[in-house]
C-alpha cells in the first residue's frame, strides 16, 4: 500500500514570455520504508515537484492540477488549515541550502522547538527539550549547549543536521530532501547521507532524494525517476537505471558523467543545451539533443511527444524507438563507441 | 620529465585577522596556504583537490601572483615573480592566466561578449593580424560559440556558454600556462562534459600546462596528470592520478575517496566507507602538529607534536604523514563498466583482490 500518491501533477507559472510548464503530468507512488530518487538537472522541474507534494507553491502564482494523496486525502484541494496540519508531522522537508534556510536571529534549539510546538500542545521547555533530544539524534556533540547557538556559530554540515532534526521532530512519515548535500563537502556529504539512512530505517519513513549527483541516488535509491523540462522520461528501480538504462538521456547522463573508479580518454557530453520550458521543442523534448534520434524511422521524435511505457515490469521508458534498439544504442553508447 | 614551468616552494598565505574598536587591533592569522610546495611540469594538467576552506583556491591565485603571498618563492618560467610588481608582472599576464570559477559573476555584465574576449588583446596592447575583431571571432568559434554573438551580452548566454567565453578570454594571448579554478562545477553534468573536453583539446592544440583547482575527485581524475591533496593549508598527498586513486596511502586521502559516491549501485553496496567525523577545524588556529589528527583514525601522540614533512615514498609519490597506510584502504578498482573489452594499455595495473566477486557489478545483472 503507497502512503504517498502522485497523478498527473503539473505546475505551470504564467510569466510575461509566457506559459513555463514547470511540471507535466508527473504521477508516481511511494511505499513507507523506501526511498525514492529523482534525478534531473537545473529546470528538469525535480525541486517543483516536490514544493508541489509539499503545497508550498504560491497558488496565487502558480497553476497547479492533479492529484496529491496521502492517506486518502487530496492535498491539491485540501485547503490551508488542512495542509498544514498534514505539514510538518505526516511529511517534512530539508532544504538544499542549509546556510539559508535557518533564521540568522534565532538559536538553532528555538527553531527546532518552534517546528515541535506547532504541532504539539507542550511549553516552551519541553519543547526545548524535545529540541535537544532531536539535536542530539542527528549527531550534534554537546546538544544541550549548542542548542542554544545561533546558525552562524554551526558548520555547513551542523547547520544541514539541524535542518533534518527539524524536519524530524514531528515523526514524519514522508521525507522529502531536496539536493541534501549539494553545498556540502563529499566527507560530510557522507555523515549527511548515512545519518537519512538511519533515521529512513529507524522512523519507517518513505523518502523521496531529489539530486544531480548519479552517485548519491545509487547510494539512497530504491527507486528512481529521471526527469527532463518537466517531464519523467524515464522509471524504474535503482538497477533498472544504472544497469538497463534505455531513454537515451538516462544514458546520456550515464555516459557524461567522469567516474571516480573509471579511466577513459574522453568524456561523452550529451550535445546542446536542455530546452527553454518557454519554448519546448514541438515533438519529444529531448529530441534535438537526442543521440539515438538517427534510428527511429519518420519523423516522430521531431512531432509527437513519446509516451511513458512499461518496457518491463515496474520500468518505464518515455522514448519511440523500439526497447531492444534502445538497450543496443544505449550498450554502445556507454561502451563508448558512438 | 620536463622543466617546470611553475615551481612554488614554501607558499605561506596568510590573511590577518583584524578586530575593529577604538583601534583596529590583528588578533591572528587565517593561515589559507601555510608552506605548500609543489612543481607544475610542461604541458601537464596537476589536480589541487581538497574541501572547501582548504586553501586550494587562495593557492591557485597566490601561485600567478593575482596575491601576495606571506612567505615561500614561487617561479615562473624561470622568473623568480614571488615579489614582482605589477608593472614587472604585467607582461608575465601574457603567458599565465585564470579561467574563474563562477561563470556568472566573472564577466562583466554591461560589456558585449566581444568587448569581454577583446581586453586582453587591449589591455596588453597586442595588435593580432587581421585585426581584434577577426581575432576574437576566431576564438569564439575555437570554443564553440557561433561567432556571430560577437555583440551579445552574457545574459543571453548559458551557464556552460559563459564558461566557453571565459575560456575563450584566458587562451586569447596564447598563453602557456593556466589556473582553472572550478571551471565545471556551476555547469550540469551533460554540459560539464563539453568543457571538460573543451578544455583538453585547447590544452593539446595550445600545449597548454594547467592546475587545476576542484572539489569534484571525479572530474580531476579524468582531467589531471597527477593530483595534489590538499587540507587546512598543507599538501597532504602529491603522485601521479593513477597512483592516487588505486593506491592511495594518506589516511586523509583515502577517505575522501572513500566518501565520493559511486553511480554503481551494487558496487555502491559493497564499499567499505571511511567515515570521518567531525568538520575542518578552524584555519585560523590550527591543531598541533599533523592539522588532520583530530579526525584521522590512526593518529598517536606524535602526530600531535610533530607536523610531519611532505616526504617521497615512491618516485614522484609524496605523503604528508608519520603512518602511511598502504593495504587498508580497499583500492578502487579501475575498470570500464559498462564494457567488456580489456583495459586500454594506458592504464596502469592494479591489484585488484575481488575481481572475482560481483564487485564490479557486472556479472549477475547482465541482460
Amino acid at each position: 500500500m503507497s502512503y504517498l500518491e502522485v497523478k498527473d501533477l503539473r505546475v505551470a507559472f504564467p510569466t510575461d514570455d509566457g506559459l513555463v510548464q514547470a511540471v507535466d503530468g508527473v504521477s508516481f507512488n511511494i511505499e513507507r520504508g523506501k526511498t525514492l530518487g529523482i534525478v534531473g538537472e537545473s529546470g528538469s522541474g525535480k525541486s517543483v515537484t516536490s514544493l508541489a507534494i509539499m503545497s508550498l507553491l504560491n497558488r496565487k502564482h502558480a497553476i497547479i492540477s492533479g492529484e496529491v494523496i496521502i492517506e486518502g486525502k487530496n492535498l491539491i484541494t485540501a485547503d490551508e488549515e488542512t495542509v498544514r496540519s498534514y505539514r510538518g508531522h505526516e511529511m517534512a522537508m530539508i532544504f538544499q541550502d542549509p546556510m539559508s534556510s535557518l533564521h540568522p536571529f534565532f538559536s538553532v534549539g528555538d527553531q527546532v522547538a518552534e517546528a515541535y510546538k506547532v504541532h504539539n500542545d507542550v511549553s516552551d521547555e519541553k519543547a526545548f527539550d524535545h529540541a535537544i533530544q532531536m539535536l542530539d539524534r542527528v549527531g550534534i556533540p554537546e546538544p544541550a549547549k549548542r542548542a542554544s547557538d545561533f546558525p552562524h556559530q554551526f558548520s555547513g554540515g551542523m547547520r544541514q543536521r539541524a535542518m533534518i532534526a527539524m524536519a524530524l521532530c514531528n515523526d514524519p512519515s514522508l521525507l522529502i530532501a531536496d539536493e541534501p548535500t549539494t553545498a556540502l563537502d563529499v566527507t560530510v556529504q557522507a555523515q549527511i547521507l548515512s545519518l537519512i539512512k538511519d533515521v529512513q530505517k529507524e522512523f519507517n519513513s518513505a523518502v523521496i532524494v531529489i539530486t544531480h549527483d548519479l552517485g548519491v541516488v545509487a547510494e539512497v535509491a530504491d527507486d528512481v525517476m529521471v526527469m527532463y523540462a518537466g517531464r519523467v522520461v524515464e522509471r524504474g528501480t535503482v538497477n533498472d537505471i544504472f544497469y538497463r538504462p534505455e531513454m537515451p538521456y538516462t544514458v546520456g547522463l550515464l555516459s557524461s558523467a567522469p567516474r571516480l573508479d573509471q579511466v577513459s580518454d574522453r568524456l561523452i557530453p550529451i550535445e546542446g543545451q536542455p530546452p527553454s520550458l518557454l519554448r519546448l521543442p514541438a515533438g519529444c523534448s529531448f529530441a534535438p539533443r537526442c543521440f539515438a534520434k538517427s534510428h527511429v524511422n519518420g519523423d516522430a521524435c521531431d512531432t509527437t511527444m513519446p509516451e511513458l511505457l512499461q518496457t518491463r515490469p515496474g520500468h518505464d521508458v518515455r522514448c519511440h524507438l523500439e526497447s531492444s534498439a534502445r538497450i543496443s544504442v544505449a550498450k554502445q553508447r556507454l561502451a563508448g563507441e558512438n | 620529465m620536463t622543466e617546470p614551468i611553475l615551481s612554488i616552494t614554501d607558499l605561506q598565505m596568510y590573511f590577518p585577522v583584524m578586530k575593529t574598536g577604538l583601534r583596529t587591533v590583528k588578533t591572528g592569522d587565517v593561515k589559507a596556504v601555510d608552506g605548500i610546495s609543489l612543481d607544475v611540469m610542461q604541458g601537464e594538467t596537476l589536480g589541487l583537490v581538497g574541501e572547501s576552506g582548504c586553501g586550494k583556491s587562495t593557492a591557485g591565485r597566490a601561485a600567478i601572483r593575482l596575491l601576495n603571498p606571506t612567505g615561500g618563492k614561487i617561479v615562473f618560467e624561470g622568473q623568480d615573480i614571488t615579489n614582482a610588481s605589477r608593472r614587472e608582472l604585467r607582461p608575465l599576464r601574457t603567458r599565465m592566466q585564470m579561467v574563474f570559477q563562477d561563470p556568472y559573476s566573472s564577466l562583466n555584465p554591461r560589456h558585449t561578449v566581444g568587448r569581454i574576449i577583446a581586453a586582453p588583446f587591449e589591455i596588453q596592447g597586442v595588435k593580432p593580424e587581421g585585426g581584434i575583431k577577426k581575432a576574437v571571432q576566431e576564438l569564439m568559434e575555437r570554443v564553440g560559440l557561433n561567432p556571430e554573438h560577437y555583440n551579445r551580452y552574457p545574459n543571453e548566454f548559458s551557464g556552460g556558454q559563459r564558461q566557453r567565453i571565459g575560456v575563450a578570454r584566458s587562451i586569447a594571448l596564447r598563453p602557456s600556462f593556466i589556473v582553472l579554478d572550478e571551471p565545471v562545477s556551476a555547469l550540469d553534468v551533460s554540459i560539464q562534459a563539453q568543457v571538460v573536453n573543451l578544455l583538453d583539446d585547447i590544452q593539446k592544440e595550445f600545449k597548454l600546462s594547467y592546475l587545476f583547482v576542484a572539489h569534484d575527485l571525479s572530474v580531476v581524475r579524468h582531467i589531471s596528470d597527477r593530483v595534489a591533496v590538499m587540507y587546512l593549508g598543507h599538501i597532504m598527498e602529491i603522485t601521479d592520478r593513477d597512483t592516487l586513486y588505486a593506491a592511495p596511502q594518506h589516511p586523509y586521502t583515502q577517505a575522501l575517496l572513500s566518501a565520493v559516491p559511486l553511480p554503481d549501485p551494487i558496487a555502491e553496496s559493497q564499499r567499505e566507507r571511511i567515515l570521518l567525523q567531525g568538520d575542518l577545524p578552524s584555519p585560523i588556529n590550527p591543531p598541533s602538529g599533523c592539522v588532520f589528527r583530530t579526525r584521522c583514525v590512526f593518529a598517536q601522540d606524535l602526530c600531535a607534536v610533530d607536523m610531519p614533512e611532505l616526504r617521497e615514498v615512491a618516485p614522484g609519490h609524496k605523503i604528508a604523514c608519520h603512518f602511511p597506510q598502504i593495504s587498508l584502504q580497499k583500492q578502487i578498482e579501475i575498470r570500464r563498466p559498462h564494457s567488456d573489452q580489456p583495459m586500454p594499455p594506458s592504464s596502469i595495473q592494479v591489484d585488484r583482490p575481488q575481481t572475482s566477486g560481483p564487485a564490479s557489478g557486472r556479472d549477475f545483472v547482465g541482460e
